[in-house]
């Protein structure tokens, strides 16, 4: 962390780290656990130095079983806790899958609203680090399709920070998905005015304004959207590009009414593109906004393919000349 | 530090084998405390007669009679359910029968801050825990998913996954310990869930923070037709404790003082922060899993009937009647009570139930989302158009 005069130079881990940090000594409720979350302070460090400043009791390791630590977190928001936990990897969350399904999303809904569990599950997602096997899995889907869930993605640092703040205060249990490819970028934010503003669980925004299409994207590809229109712009193409943030509650309205002005969208994600938010976003954008459209709504998405290995992912990953060659096939000529 | 012969160790840093030799002589010493009886604990023998044990005296007279009214009145409550699923009312019904003094065990072990995580087989078990029959009955009458609030009675809602719920008992506990309350959990499953991935985490995450749980497995030989063998080869299930390093005991499941004095020692022992305890019961399922269920398919008349001179309500009521205070009269009371309940239980069933298309949105989410809103105003719209 470097501060200047303006602000203060974050990585997007410690931007979350921050955020942690500051919840945990605003509200003493809150505790933190997972695996190597304590003194080493997290594989991606975003844990870093919780322990010890909040102690053992708020922020500490656990035996080396996910159901283990989900099931546990249900029991302590239950009983008051605000926990945060972190699945190492996202692949590696699977094993409390059940948990989150049967538990997590649905213990408010069986209640009639008596138990309330606000718990936060942070997730390490999706690929483009060059990880093995299991470590770089774009699970959103799984969470988006559970209804009870709350998932959101932040893409930027000023957003990693406002966002699990949010989760961390919401009434509903969030699944918070971190794009690992993200860890380390940095910017420059004004804390302060972060401490004080507002997020945007459900929130969408536009991270680019633009003219001729729409660009939407969320997590680890956002950044892939916005260097997609920075070349366009070089080319004469004005892109819009939109922030999803919130995939679940969506936002229909930020995303249409930028549909709506440009006549045309593409929809960009890591994940598998079968059955996926891509496809769910595909649709809401087509029911909505079809007489505004000048092309069918498309999509860039992962291929229906195990995540492949890291010598291979560059040919899977959503790319800023593959959004370009499908922002092409939006039926220009036609205009 | 010694070796094995007795003589000092010349070298100051040890061997590095010492401290696996010191936790292997630790753990000889901790294992038989571990350890189950050989035999399940038994007080009172199936002819009503007291069995003296060492470690756990017999609760007293006054104690086993009240506990011997709930008795009487979980087992009307079975009966009243099974006929209430032949009538309609209910959807199906899992029967504690022959298990009813499990049921009242668990709930009399517990104090009024303490929690209790019961199964889908444990109705009885909440029904004695104070919540009312009615809401106790609203996950099998079907008009919703739980029907009370688990912060009344501190009774969390009956779990159908199996094993789940024993790690938010261990969450429970442990925001308990963070916060200093003086709270036990009792957490309660059966054999079938044993083998469950969540069982074990739950006990070894319990062990590993030292957290005041009460595992409390009903036993009943059989997980709907599975029996025992084809679940475990333990020697028993208290024995699986060992692996956790907490205590396990061994119950014979339909001696209600047994279990009295079983399971408050374990709660005791948590509260007192000496940690989680495994109790086995050794019970015996007397009817179907559920009325669904067919159990003439997996075992015999012959297995069934052997358990019955074993009932938990014949020997106390022996037992109770020898020392006089069972009397023809109390038996009358008690069978007026459970004929309460019992009515209670037909007269809340039998009244049509009234469902709220718009209870399907209204606890999704704390605030509806937009897609609710426009989801349940479509449902509204739909429904309005039909009753026109």
């Amino acid at each position: 962390m470097t501060a200047t005069a303006t602000g203060t130079t974050l990585t997007f881990a410690k931007a979350l780290n921050t955020a942690l940090a500051d919840e945990m000594a605003a509200d003493q409720t809150v505790v933190v656990f997972g695996e190597d979350v304590g003194p080493l302070g997290g594989v991606f460090r975003v844990t870093d130095g919780l322990t010890a400043r909040f102690g053992e009791e708020r922020c500490f390791d656990t035996p080396l079983a996910e159901s283990g630590i989900m099931g546990m977190a249900v029991g302590m928001a239950m009983n008051g806790l605000r926990p945060v936990v972190e699945m190492q990897f996202d692949a590696f969350a699977y094993p409390a899958f059940e948990q989150v399904v049967s538990h997590v999303a649905k213990m408010p809904n069986r209640t009639r609203g008596k138990v309330k569990l606000p718990l936060v599950i942070r997730i390490p997602y999706a690929g483009g680090i060059g990880g093995v096997e299991h470590h770089c899995d774009s699970s959103e889907s799984y969470y988006a399709h559970t209804p009870g869930l709350t998932v959101v993605s932040p893409a930027t640092v000023p957003d990693a920070y406002t966002l699990l703040r949010e989760a961390i205060r919401h009434p509903d249990p969030v699944v918070f998905l971190e794009p690992k490819k993200l860890y380390w970028s940095t910017e420059e934010v004004d804390l302060e005015a972060l401490r004080a503003g507002a997020a945007g669980i459900g929130r969408a925004v536009v991270a680019r304004p633009g003219a001729d299409a729409t660009l939407i994207a969320y997590g680890p590809a956002v950044p892939t959207a916005l260097r997609a229109a920075e070349a366009a712009a070089a080319e004469g193409r004005s892109l819009e590009v939109i922030d999803v943030r919130s995939i679940v509650p969506f936002d229909d309205e930020t995303v249409c009414a930028s549909v709506r002005r440009t006549g045309r969208a593409v929809v960009i994600a890591e994940a598998p593109g079968f059955a996926s938010v891509a496809s769910e976003i595909a649709a809401r954008v087509q029911e909505r906004c079809f007489h505004s459209l000048a092309a069918p709504v498309l999509r860039v998405t992962g291929f229906d393919i195990p995540y492949p290995a890291p010598k291979l992912e560059q040919y899977y990953l959503p790319s800023v000349d593959r959004i370009l060659d499908t922002v092409d096939e939006l039926q220009w000529e036609e205009a | 530090m010694t070796t094995s012969t007795g003589k000092p160790r010349r070298d100051p840093v040890g061997h590095p084998l010492d401290h696996m030799a010191q936790t292997a002589a630790a753990q000889d010493g901790a294992e038989s405390f571990m350890l189950p009886q050989a035999a399940p604990v038994q007080l009172v023998d199936p002819d009503g007669r007291h069995v003296h044990n060492d470690m756990y005296p017999l609760p007293d007279g006054q104690t086993l009679l009240a506990e011997y009214r709930q008795l009487v009145i979980g087992r009307r409550v079975n009966e009243q359910a099974n006929a209430l699923v032949r009538q309609g009312r209910l959807a199906v019904y899992p029967s504690s029968h022959g298990q009813e003094a499990c049921q009242v065990a668990a709930a009399a072990c517990l104090q009024g801050q303490d929690w209790m995580f019961p199964t889908y087989r444990d109705t009885v078990a909440v029904m004695a825990r104070g919540v009312d029959p009615i809401q106790t009955l609203t996950l099998l009458r079907g008009d919703w998913h739980s029907g009370y609030d688990p912060y009344e009675h501190k009774v969390s809602i009956q779990a159908t996954p199996l094993a789940t719920q024993l790690l938010h008992a261990v969450g429970v506990a442990h925001a308990a310990k963070l916060k200093g309350e003086d709270t036990v959990v009792l957490a309660m499953c059966g054999d079938g869930a044993t083998s469950e991935g969540d069982f074990h985490e739950a006990l070894n995450f319990a062990a590993v923070f030292h957290l005041p749980v009460v595992f409390f497995v009903q036993n009943n030989q059989y997980a709907i037709s599975v029996p025992l063998k084809h679940q475990s080869v333990a020697p028993s299930l208290a024995h699986k404790a060992i692996g956790y390093g907490m205590p396990g005991e061994r119950v014979d499941g339909n001696d209600l003082a047994a279990l009295l004095g079983v399971l408050l020692k374990g709660v005791d022992r948590a509260r007192a922060g000496g940690g989680p305890v495994l109790v086995e019961a050794f019970t015996y399922r007397m009817q179907s899993h559920t009325n669904a269920d067919d159990a003439t398919r997996y075992r015999t008349d012959e297995e069934v009937q052997a358990w019955l001179p074993r009932d938990p309500i014949i020997r106390l009521r022996s037992y109770l009647t020898g020392l006089h205070l069972l009397t023809e009269q109390k038996e009358e009371e008690f069978a007026r009570d459970a004929e309460t309940v019992a009515a209670r239980m037909r007269d809340g069933l039998n009244a049509e139930v009234q469902v709220d298309p718009e209870d399907l949105f209204r606890f999704v989410y704390t605030e509806k989302t937009a897609q609710l809103r426009e989801q349940a105003a479509k449902l509204r719209e739909e429904l309005s158009r039909e009753t026109v």
